[in-house]
């Protein structure tokens, strides 16, 4: 093809002509633009002004733009700037482009320290939203729940089996080999510092009260929050950005009764299986890196663990599971169905479901410790 | 570069494509030539959609070759393969905007990838290109998810038009248009055809598309083309799916 674009000034008296050459098409488009930035400055108050186009071998809407551009801003005099020797191939297309409005592009919002201001605000009254939007889902699925207890035939079992499935038997393997290496490595911390005031045996009163009370259940919630509570959020948003639930909806079905209520439910059976079989790997690990590595014999750690803990710290522990399920799920549910048409905003609440969901969960505990420790447990 | 003219813009050789033990094309060959509107029909799930995508390079095929501007695309280094990616335009069936940005970054995206120019110029292209789809400038600002049907289409066919590429795939453009917005398309496509001298490729279902825009129509049956030519060939073939689909009740409705 025809080569490099040129655009050149020809001396015509009075006239100013500028006279194009070669391709003049998308893949020239930086040197185009920066001829034709170059060709606006000629300054000058001449008769008339002509470019002609008639050399031009190729022209697209980038070169028959610029060269639109350049006779829009050469027309800024009493002179208007004309177009020649443009060929009948190219005329509907520098038509086209003739019809395109100038507009200014509108900036996006600079930042200020009052907009700034504002976001804060914003964000802090958004808070109060968050709190009611999870009030109302919760009401939501205790109705819901209520209207499964009425007429048990509504329930939804297969749902519920499928979510059991995915939220608690492959959840197994990872939340006791989690719960494993942290039993472990709490029982080595023990041993290593309690030997120092000849204290070994002690280790088996922290890991038993600890695991038992605290860390197993948080730390399966945690990561039940991480694992479950994302794929949640992303079902039921990727469900809403394709109108999913609005066609349920449509057929006469409720959302919270089809896709929450068996999520909740799974959640809430879920979770204090995990915990417990989290608290007892978590012994087991302890049981283990004391035996190996403090040389506390079995039998010892068994008969030292039966006069350190008893049924309540099981029963602190095993309790709160549920609760955290509930919340996990009801923060998951929330942010699904609150996700917009786009990709970033599924992403942006699949992260705030599960932050919002860890959180709740740390907070939930210290509200149970507090309560736990009024009753004397 | 003279002999591409000649040579037809799209040359698919005994294209075979099978997904676990279904061949959907077999042994397929198609030209497309240089300028033309091509309209390209079948029943449902013959594979249209299918060998487009092949085309395109997004659906692997077990036999065949396929050229398109006279590269064959399994041959060709990766900035051949760029080269030729860099002048065709596709438009998918759902419009595939990229929902997490503007109409405008949408339509600046290919721009921004390829060509080294300012953000004015970009701008004032793309409101060129909204201008020739048929969309208002204040469309510009919006999201993907804020659009209708009719416009999600019209600012999938900006993109593709981005950089004004010779070459653009448009998978069922009329389909979810009204009449009235599938008629505007259809004019739209042609008009632009003649401004930028495009080819076009259209996997369509819409008997007026095919009356009032294509210069030429193939038609797929059972993997292979089964004809190809002008509305009239369709009309006087003896096929009996042809004659189904050109002389049923909703054809002698077009035809009036």
């Amino acid at each position: 093809m025809s080569g490099d674009p040129k655009l050149e000034r020809i001396a015509k008296g009075n006239a100013l002509a500028l006279c194009a050459t070669g391709t003049w098409t998308a893949s020239f488009a930086p040197v185009l633009e920066r001829m034709v930035t170059e060709a606006e400055k000629l300054a000058g108050t001449p008769q008339s002004i002509f470019i002609d186009v008639s050399e031009v071998a190729k022209l697209d809407t980038f070169g028959a733009w610029l060269i639109e551009r350049l006779r829009r801003s050469l027309t800024k005099g009493p002179v208007e700037a004309q177009i020649a020797g443009l060929s009948a191939n190219y005329s509907s297309l520098v038509d086209e482009v003739r019809r395109v409005r100038a507009t200014a592009v509108v900036d996006s919002n600079p930042i200020t320290i009052s907009g700034m201001l504002e976001q804060i605000g914003r964000a802090v009254a958004g808070v109060a939203g968050t709190v009611a939007g999870l009030v109302d889902m919760l009401g939501a699925v205790l109705a819901a729940w209520f209207r499964v207890l009425v007429h048990p035939r509504s329930l939804r079992l297969t749902s519920t089996v499928h979510h059991m499935e995915q939220v608690c038997w492959r959840a197994v393997p990872i939340i006791v080999l989690i719960t494993f290496l942290i039993g472990c490595i709490i029982a080595q911390q023990g041993i290593f510092h309690f030997r120092r005031f000849g204290a070994d045996i002690f280790v088996v009163d922290m890991l038993g009260v600890l695991v038992l009370r605290e860390i197993g259940v948080l730390l399966v919630a945690i990561m039940v929050a991480g694992r479950s509570g994302s794929a949640y959020t992303a079902e039921l948003g990727s469900m809403k950005m394709r109108e999913e639930i609005d066609a349920l909806r449509t057929m006469g079905f409720d959302p919270i009764e089809v896709l929450v209520l068996p999520r909740m439910m799974a959640l809430v059976l879920a979770l204090p299986i995990l915990a417990f079989l989290g608290a007892m790997a978590a012994l087991y690990g302890g049981g283990l890196v004391a035996w190996l590595y403090g040389g506390v014999q079995p039998e010892a750690f068994l008969l030292r663990l039966r006069d350190a803990i008893s049924i309540d710290h099981f029963i602190v522990g095993i309790v709160k599971a549920p609760v955290m399920a509930a919340v996990i799920g009801i923060v998951a549910c929330v942010e699904g169905l609150a996700v917009q048409g786009s990709a970033e905003s599924l992403g942006q609440h699949t992260t705030a479901s599960v932050v919002k969901g860890i959180f709740f969960v740390i907070v939930m505990d210290g509200v149970f410790a507090i309560f736990f420790a009024s009753i004397g447990m | 570069m003279a002999g591409e003219i000649q040579n037809p813009i799209i040359r698919v050789r005994d294209i075979t494509v099978q997904f676990g033990a279904t061949r959907v094309l077999d042994g397929l060959n198609l030209d497309v030539k240089r300028g033309e509107i091509l309209g390209f029909v079948g029943p449902s799930g013959a594979g249209k959609s299918v060998l487009t995508r092949t085309i395109i390079g997004l659906v692997p095929k077990v036999a065949g070759s396929i050229e398109v501007f006279g590269v064959d695309l399994d041959s060709s280094s990766a900035s051949q393969r760029r080269n030729v990616e860099r002048r065709w335009g596709v438009l998918f069936q759902q419009g595939a905007l990229f929902s997490s940005l503007t109409v405008r970054q949408n339509i600046q995206f290919p721009m921004r990838e390829y060509l080294r120019v300012s953000q004015r110029l970009m701008d004032e292209i793309t409101m060129a290109k909204l201008t020739m789809v048929g969309l208002k400038p204040e469309v510009a600002e919006r999201f993907p998810s804020e659009l209708s049907g009719g416009m999600i289409k019209r600012v999938a066919l900006a993109r593709a038009l981005s950089l004004d590429p010779d070459l653009v795939f448009l998978d069922e453009p009329t389909s979810g248009l009204d009449p009235i917005g599938a008629g505007d398309f259809d004019e739209l496509v042609r008009t632009l055809q003649r401004t930028l001298g495009l080819t076009v490729f259209m996997v369509t279902h819409d008997l007026d598309s095919l009356y009032t825009a294509c210069d030429r129509i193939a038609v797929l049956g059972n993997g292979k083309i089964i004809a190809a030519g002008s509305i009239a060939d369709m009309q006087a073939s003896q096929h009996p799916w042809l004659r189904q689909y050109f002389h049923g009740k909703r054809a002698r409705a077009v035809m009036g």
